[in-house]
């Protein structure tokens, strides 16, 4: 009888008491300063009411992560996804639309035109945005002066872009050796997929793939292989060491030209203080061309608290417009400025645009607001899609495949994945 | 059955049950579901629809699975005979009354035991075409004729099978087991019948340690088409880089069911894997039954 007495009074103890917060969980992909600037974020929203605890965990392959809970019912209340990940999750039904818990139909109207969009799929809402990024080329002025160049005209259009590369490379001139290239399409690779587009082409019409024809970007990329030899290239470029360390081409001032993003600079700080660059539209014959990528924070189908999850998200999609201090910085806009990225919103706080750590922050501004912005097609095999276009362009750029080889493979495969992610969205409907 | 047998019976299964429930939940049931899955069209995320042969029959057009078999192939077929050759050479060399044998064999046997990740990282500046440690060997011969390794497609997936033989420490302790199992006087008796080094391996070593050989070479089939994490810490992910040469089966499985989400024709490729592992096994069996010498 004791036992009984005791048990039950231990159960009444596990019962959280009616007025207690509620605990909603929130899994994000960053680490580091990053995850350092949405922690803080967090911490924000959860002084600013008592009735919601977020608990933020930053975690790797989040996606992978959110599938296998998602899947198994025990998903995050929140999970910070990649843009790559939005469409295709929310085709096989492991996302909750935003649109019932919108106050009004004209609140996505907040963000810029491309970040807003990029929220949408199927006349529904899918994700919000949390931190904005966008690319532009970088370029760097001490290689350019050194070069007869002038560091403050930054080549417009791909012709210049390719005759910069060709001043900007030098070889040793005893073996021959490169020892400094202008521009690399490989370096990085991130942005391959945009490269269709970037030549006025497209990936799909709505109904079918059409990638079939589209040689021009490839032969472009070939280009370079036999421009500068493809040996030549690959003995260079093995001395380039990761992303993120001082050996990085451009940072290391290996590579005088890349097309990187917003995020750019505070890995510039880090590694390469003083390195003067510059920033501006991919040089494209469309003027303002530019990639623009985001953090997009999600509801999982399945969240045990989506009402609270929202407001959370709510929050981070606010902000102070009337900023006039680093502490009243507020929401999404704390985040962008502790990650050094542009904030997605239309409207920026007036210590967000003049106090913003970033030197080049209004380049990148108008980059996003360009009617030229471009983000992911938005299909439900972007993922598989994204990685036949990168396999395309290393078949080129190691010329093992024509462009036309490698366009007819990449289209043929992605005619019958698209054939086949058709058939299984109708089994389904 | 007496009571004394059937109380044992009742605690053996007793004992056993842990590890029955661990068997049945989560590798029988697994493999039983993956076969089902492998006719239906699943994503993970929704349930999963009957296709029918939907799966397979798209395996047989699918020209990225067909590269991942040549690949898996051609890595099993030279890695697999290099490993088992430089293994049991190396078993050799320390049976020969080597002084320190402990301290060789703990020195052979010693990347078995490096953690892979940490394996593939000194090998990837080992390969590195500029500063790597091979090419710095090679230039010499070579010049600047030296291969760029895992960053050309016709050299890196030989420089894997390169990179495989560092880890033969396993096998080599098996076949150094299997030699000192076998008697000194059957040496002795054939060094009478005036065998000579070679003669005495051929008809003495080798027949006696044929069921180690054979062992070997099972684990090796099994090992060798199922590769994967080496190649997926050292050419930067599931694409097979660079141009899906070293895309191999695990990696197209992987990246079909966690990347592409078809989680269904992942199971289809994962059952066909399994039939073509138990056919080479077979053959193998059939091929060495009448080499292998179990002594009485």
């Amino acid at each position: 009888m004791r036992s009984l007495v005791l048990l039950i009074t231990l159960l009444a103890g596990c019962r959280p008491p009616a007025d207690s917060p509620v605990r909603v969980t929130y899994w994000e992909k960053w680490s580091g300063t990053e995850a350092a600037a949405m922690q803080a974020v967090v911490d924000q929203f959860n002084q600013s009411q008592d009735r919601i605890v977020v608990e933020f965990l930053s975690l790797s392959n989040v996606d992978r992560k959110t599938i296998v809970a998602t899947a198994g019912g025990d998903p995050p209340d929140v999970a910070g996804l990649w843009l790559n990940n939005v469409y295709s999750f929310a085709d096989r039904n492991a996302l909750t639309p935003l649109d019932e818990f919108m106050a009004d139909t004209n609140w996505l109207a907040r963000y810029v035109p491309v970040y807003a969009d990029m929220c949408r799929y199927r006349d529904r809402t899918w994700a919000v945005v949390s931190a904005a990024a966008v690319t532009g080329l970088h370029w760097n002025k001490r290689l350019f002066r050194e070069a007869g160049l002038d560091p403050d005209r930054p080549p417009r259009t791909r012709a210049e872009l390719d005759e910069y590369a060709a001043k900007l490379t030098k070889r040793d001139p005893q073996t021959g050796a490169i020892t400094q290239l202008g521009f690399l399409p490989q370096e990085p690779n991130w942005f391959v997929w945009a490269y269709p587009q970037w030549f006025g082409g497209r990936y799909w019409d709505g109904q079918a793939i059409t990638l079939a024809g589209q040689t021009e970007w490839l032969r472009w990329v070939e280009s370079y292989s036999r421009r500068y030899g493809l040996e030549q290239i690959k003995t260079f470029s093995s001395g380039f060491g990761n992303f993120n360390s001082p050996q990085n081409p451009f940072l290391a001032g290996k590579v005088a030209m890349v097309v990187q993003g917003v995020w750019m600079n505070s890995f510039i700080e880090r590694f390469a203080p003083g390195l003067e660059y510059g920033v501006a539209a991919w040089p494209a014959e469309q003027p303002g061309f530019a990639m623009a990528d985001a953090d997009l924070l999600v509801i999982p189908r399945g969240a045990k608290h989506p009402r609270e999850a929202w407001e959370f998200i709510q929050f981070v999609a606010s902000h102070n417009p009337h900023a006039k201090s680093r502490d009243e910085l507020r929401g999404g806009e704390l985040l962008c400025f502790l990650q050094q990225k542009n904030s997605p919103l239309r409207d920026w706080s007036p210590f967000f645009t003049t106090q913003h750590p970033h030197p080049h922050i209004r380049v990148f501004r108008q980059l996003a607001e360009s009617p030229n912005a471009i983000h992911i097609p938005k299909l439900g095999i972007w993922e598989e899609y994204r990685r036949e276009l990168l396999m395309a362009f290393d078949a080129v750029r190691l010329l093992t495949r024509t462009p036309e080889e490698a366009v007819a493979f990449a289209d043929e495969r992605m005619r019958a994945s698209w054939e086949l992610h058709r058939r299984s969205l109708e089994r389904r409907r | 059955m007496t009571t004394f047998e059937r109380a044992n019976l009742r605690n053996g299964l007793l004992f056993c049950l842990p590890w029955l429930i661990g068997l049945s939940v989560f590798t029988l049931y697994p493999v039983v579901a993956s076969l089902f899955y492998s006719f239906c069209d699943y994503s993970v995320l929704q349930a999963p629809v009957w296709s029918g042969t939907e799966n397979y029959r798209r395996m047989w057009g699918d020209k990225v699975f067909w590269l991942s078999l040549k690949n898996t192939l051609f890595f099993a077929g030279l890695s697999l005979p290099l490993g088992m050759a430089v293994a049991l050479a190396l078993a050799l060399l320390l049976n020969t009354g080597v002084r320190g044998l402990p301290v060789f064999r703990t020195i052979f046997y010693l990347p078995s035991i490096v953690p892979i990740v940490a394996s593939s990282m000194l090998w990837l500046w080992i390969f590195n075409g500029q500063f790597g440690l091979l090419n710095s060997f090679l230039r010499p011969v070579l010049g600047s004729a030296t291969p760029a390794w895992l960053a050309d497609p016709q050299w890196a997936k030989p420089a894997l099978v390169l990179m495989s033989l560092w880890g033969v420490g396993n096998s080599m302790v098996i076949y150094l087991a299997g030699l000192q199992n076998v008697p000194g006087e059957l040496y002795e008796a054939a060094a009478i019948d005036g065998a000579g080094v070679w003669r005495k391996f051929w008809h003495v070593t080798l027949p006696l340690i044929s069921p180690v050989i054979y062992f070997n070479l099972i684990m090796g089939i099994i090992g060798s088409l199922q590769v994967f994490t080496t190649v997926f810490a050292m050419t930067g992910g599931a694409d097979g880089n660079p141009a899906r040469s070293t895309l191999f089966y695990a990696l197209y499985l992987f990246s079909t069911a966690f990347y592409d989400l078809r989680m269904g024709y992942a199971c289809a490729m994962a059952w066909v894997l399994f039939v073509v592992i138990v056919v080479l096994t077979v053959v193998a069996t059939k091929l060495m039954e009448k080499r292998v010498h179990y002594a009485s």
